[in-house]
């Protein structure tokens, strides 16, 4: 099972959680299996066009999904999914 | 040449150094030239000063700023350290808004040059910056006032700067780059450059670094609160991925033991980025920018202090 860390925002959403475990085989598949645990987080991470929140970034331990194949970019059960918002940088 | 009639001359044109102590350590990377810019060796001391130069005659040229207006900007330092010595010379009042978060040395830089310093909430980080910019913004336009928001993270001379200056800089010294790899804060030295360095070399790639900002803001009541530069450009980026404040600061001190090379926090982050590109490419060139000298980050401890103790301390603090 990978992990997938959640930042405070979504908290709420897993019971407070600062990381939680769900399977699957691509970062999609990983969404969906979280959703059915957690039902009001989905419409925080995917539009209903099916795509990912313009507001969240999504990364492969460090590495933004965006750039590798996005929702179906492969996930191995070792894998950490870092969910993070999407803010302004520094200045 | 060595006389210059205004300092703001000495703005660009920085130093290529290479960082071959590092790729030579690791088998992994020996087959790789790595090359670092040191912007910190412009005037005011970082990268953010070409885009300063560029906002204000930008502004100037199109009207938008003339004599007895106001400079108003939100900035977590660098950028209101370059727009202080351009304002000093053009002769425009300065004010910045500033991030409670920031080092000390920050605020006391923009202080020496006498710039107006409006605080934001610490725990909005940068974000909270921008909003009170902007609302301050629409007071003053709607009390009539001559204020001038250069909004960094919107303004087109903000990358313009780079694609004018940084990219050719870089292809002019190192016409063999493979990979441009840079730290991701408003976004403007990886559009900049990295449209330049595509349309003038095809192929190269370029990798954006950035800290996981995400995490530390506490104050986000919902991802609608978040914020994608206008003008960030996702698709002249080939990958981007997080530098956490550990393996900044692992490697912003191995620039000074090995390299000899005094940077700041960001510059550990791009150069941590930058090693991760050399070890997956095994041969080739890497080029990265680091964006300002060591100096306003002595008081975070970060080269002397225990580790654990100034991985703490950096995260709760803006340092890109």
């Amino acid at each position: 099972m990978a992990e997938i860390r959640i930042p405070t925002v979504l908290r709420p959403h897993v019971g407070g959680a600062a990381s939680v475990r769900a399977d699957g085989a691509t970062v999609r598949e990983v969404f969906d299996a979280l959703s059915a645990d957690y039902p009001s987080l989905r419409d925080h991470l995917i539009t209903d066009e099916g795509t990912l929140h313009r507001f969240v970034n999504v990364y492969r331990n460090d590495d933004d999904v965006r750039y590798l194949d996005q929702l179906d970019t492969t996930v191995a059960p070792t894998d950490v999914i870092s969910v993070l918002p999407a803010v302004a940088g520094g200045f | 040449m060595a006389r210059y009639d205004s300092v703001l001359d000495l703005i660009g044109n920085t130093p290529l150094v290479s960082l071959a102590p590092l790729t030579a350590s690791d088998p992994s990377t020996a087959g790789v030239a790595l090359w670092a810019k040191l912007e910190g060796q412009n005037p005011g001391g970082s990268v953010k000063d070409r885009i300063a130069k560029r906002m204000i005659e930008a502004a100037e040229a199109d009207g938008t700023l003339a004599p007895g207006a106001t400079v108003l900007e939100p900035s977590s330092g660098n950028t209101g350290i370059g727009l202080a010595i351009v304002c000093r010379l053009r002769g425009y009042p300065l004010r910045i808004v500033l991030p409670q978060n920031v080092s000390p040395e920050r605020r006391q830089l923009l202080e020496a040059f006498g710039v107006d310093i409006v605080d934001s909430p610490g725990d909005e980080g940068s974000n909270g910056a921008i909003r009170l910019a902007e609302e301050l913004a629409a007071k003053a336009e709607a009390d009539g006032e001559p204020v001038v928001l250069l909004h960094q993270y919107r303004n087109a001379a903000n990358p313009a700067a780079h694609y004018e200056t940084t990219g050719p800089e870089i292809l002019a010294d190192c016409p063999e780059i493979d990979a441009f790899v840079a730290g991701l804060g408003t976004s403007g030295t990886l559009m900049g450059v990295g449209r330049y360095l595509k349309e003038h070399k095809p192929g190269v790639r370029v990798i954006a670094v950035e800290p996981p900002a995400g995490e530390q803001i506490q104050a986000l009541r919902s991802l609608d609160d978040g914020y994608v530069p206008p003008i960030f450009d996702p698709d002249l980026l080939d990958r981007k991925s997080i530098v956490r404040p550990l393996e900044s600061i692992e490697w912003t001190r191995r620039l000074a033991e090995d390299c000899g090379i005094f940077a700041g926090l960001s510059s550990g982050a791009a150069v941590a980025g930058a090693m991760r590109v050399a070890t997956e490419m095994g041969t080739g060139t890497v080029v990265t920018l680091l964006p300002d000298a060591g100096w306003k980050y002595l008081s975070t401890g970060a080269w002397t202090e225990d580790l654990d103790v100034v991985v703490e301390r950096a995260q709760r603090i803006i340092y890109f």
